[in-house]
């Protein structure tokens, strides 16, 4: 895995292809609370980036608005180079998958009706279940490992099939782009661990960019290529996954005094947070 | 893990079932409720009287008298039933149903003055006045329940909603008791009740039933992806507010024409879809077409009842539906509090 920089590569921003998803002076803010002033963000294309940073800095207000989920107040957010306001809501979702945090379905629904759905932006008014949508939930069943639960109904899932569930939804969408927001959040440990191999599969086996909000360092370091840190609504660091986490950013993010020792099998940074600097 | 492969709970061969057993339940109802009355026809000549045949007394009495009511209680039934499964879809919100968030309450309010106001109107202008009130209602339930951030709590939007209903509800009685002898009993059955239930009310309901129940069908799958919530819905390629509206237009023209055709029945618009869920799950390609059936059949049931039970007194189909209704509302109060 060589780890790219799109947003410095060539001389000549002309030519090279838009990365799937940037921001320039890109304003968020819930009323007229401003949780991001200005943002310039590239999202490098193929590869797996974890936005990481402490609770209210903005992390899942900004993926929130990567997938228009979140109107923004300023500046623009473009998709493949073509500004994200201006595309239909239903192309978008062909391009670009997000899995928001905590959903909720109505009572009864079974796994398959639930991933069913993710065909949604490809069906037209009526909804025909042609052969490559049949394909596509086969697909993500399998990609999750979800085929055996196809006919239950979600309630009587644990939390983590639950969540598996949720993400064939998402991967039905058959889009380049898939969007996390903390998928980890509320499953045990195992369950955490099978998400995120599934995400990195997803992105080795199939090329899509991922891009996940998530809350474990270790986690974000290991199985992303990409981190970006972000604080108080700005974006701290952004660069390879094993050279964004440091002593200073540790301290000047989270607030913390870590040793930093090298992961046997990536060789980049795992933490272990021993002290509070304020 | 225990039944790693359990079947599907609800699966379309299912919802066909209860369908067709449904619908066969509403025309076995129907043929009873045709031969009941002041002279009672066997299921036989009714029989003979829809297929055009038996003797001019019989089919007059069948065709013309007792049918227009039997109509105006199945569309009445099933738009009220349609109305609440699209509210309750859109505003995902168990208590919903249109006469429990102001919508039946105000087009009964509004029909009532229009027809007070305006004795001499064309036909087909009350169902549009009822229209109004509705939304009016509606509306009125909306901002008082409205909070900052947006979020409705079930219980509130269903207590303010209680509240204008009962208000607007009174507002309509003090109409009525002013209103002129013939005029207002003539309005009577805006409280509720299938009760003389003519050819005018039928005709004056079956537009709209025509438009608006396959209309309400065509929304099957926007109400389903509605009910995953706004980001999903959003993340799936829906525009959740134009769809909303547009789905909560047909919710509300449903139950404001159906008011004109029955007045306000009741809980019709809360059991059912919650008993359509039961039975074929909360997919509403399967769940809406059940649930008017429901309706259809909950309100010519009720109205059966009230002739069928203390003849030749006649109980207004709304009082059964509610005294079904009300217990099952705070049960489902009681559940979400």
């Amino acid at each position: 895995m060589t780890p790219t920089n799109p947003e410095r590569a060539g001389p000549n921003p002309a030519t090279r292809t838009p990365e799937p998803l940037s921001t320039h002076a890109l304003k968020l803010a819930y009323g007229q609370n401003v949780i991001i002033p200005g943002l310039d963000l590239a999202v490098a294309g193929g590869q797996v980036t974890s936005i990481i940073g402490p609770n209210g800095c903005g992390k899942s207000t900004l993926l929130r608005a990567l997938a228009r989920l979140l109107p923004s107040g300023a500046g623009h957010i473009e998709l493949y180079g073509q500004a994200l306001h201006a595309l239909p809501s239903r192309e978008i979702a062909r391009r670009l998958a997000i899995l928001p945090q905590g959903p909720t379905a109505p009572e009864g629904l079974s796994v398959e009706d639930l991933v069913w759905f993710g065909r949604h932006p490809h069906q037209g008014r009526f909804p025909v279940r042609r052969a490559e949508d049949r394909e596509a939930v086969q697909w993500a069943l399998d990609q999750t490992g979800m085929r055996v639960f196809a006919a239950r109904p979600l309630e009587a899932l644990s939390g983590g099939q639950r969540q598996r569930a949720w993400i064939a939804m998402s991967l039905a969408q058959q889009t380049d782009i898939l969007l996390l927001d903390e998928p980890t959040t509320y499953l045990d440990p195992s369950h955490q661990l099978e998400v995120l191999h599934l995400a990195q599969r997803l992105n080795r086996e199939q090329g899509k960019t991922v891009v996940m909000v998530l809350h474990d360092l270790n986690q974000a370091v290991r199985y992303s290529d990409r981190l970006i840190a972000m604080s108080g609504g700005a974006v701290y660091a952004h660069g390879p996954a094993g050279d964004v986490l440091t002593h200073d950013l540790l301290r000047d993010v989270f607030g913390l005094k870590a040793h930093l020792l090298p992961d046997p099998d990536t060789g980049r940074p795992h933490v272990i947070p021993y002290a509070l600097t304020r | 893990m225990t039944a790693l492969s359990a079947p599907a709970r609800f699966t379309a061969r299912r919802a066909l079932l209860v369908g067709a057993a449904l619908l066969a339940l509403c025309a076995a109802l129907a043929v009873l409720a045709l031969g009941l009355g002041a002279v009672p026809t066997p299921a036989r000549d009714v029989l003979a009287a829809l297929t055009g045949d038996g003797d001019a007394l019989t089919r007059q009495l069948v065709l013309d008298l007792r049918a227009p009511r039997i109509g105006v209680a199945l569309l009445c039934g099933a738009m009220f039933a349609a109305s609440g499964t699209i509210m309750q879809g859109v505003i995902r919100n168990p208590l919903a149903s249109p006469d429990l968030i102001g919508v039946g309450a105000g087009a009964g309010l509004a029909a009532t003055v229009f027809l007070l106001a305006w004795p001499a109107a064309p036909a087909g202008g009350l169902p549009w006045a009822a229209l109004a009130g509705a939304w009016g209602g509606f509306g009125l339930v909306l901002l008082l329940a409205r909070e900052r951030g947006g979020a409705l709590h079930p219980v509130r939007l269903a207590l303010i909603g209680v509240a204008v209903a009962s208000a607007l509800g009174a507002a309509q009685q003090l109409v009525l008791v002013r209103a002129p002898d013939g005029l207002g009993s003539a309005l009577s059955f805006l409280t509720g009740t299938v009760y003389g239930a003519d050819v005018t009310r039928l005709t004056r309901v079956l537009p709209w039933a025509l438009v608006l129940l396959p209309g309400a069908l065509l929304l099957s799958r926007t109400l389903d992806v509605l009910n995953l919530g706004e980001d999903v819905a959003t993340a799936l390629g829906t525009r959740v507010n134009p769809a909303r509206l547009l789905a909560l237009a047909v919710g509300v023209a449903l139950a404001g024409a159906a008011v004109t055709g029955a007045g306000i029945l009741g809980f019709v618009g809360l059991l059912a879809p919650h008993l359509a869920r039961l039975l074929v799950g909360a997919r509403h390609a399967r769940t809406l077409p059940v649930s008017m059936l429901l309706g259809a059949l909950l309100v010519l049931a009720a109205d059966t009842l009230g002739r069928a039970l203390l003849p030749p007194l006649e109980v207004p189909a709304g009082i059964f539906t509610t005294l079904v209704g009300a217990p099952y509302f705070l049960y489902l109060l009681r559940k979400s509090a």
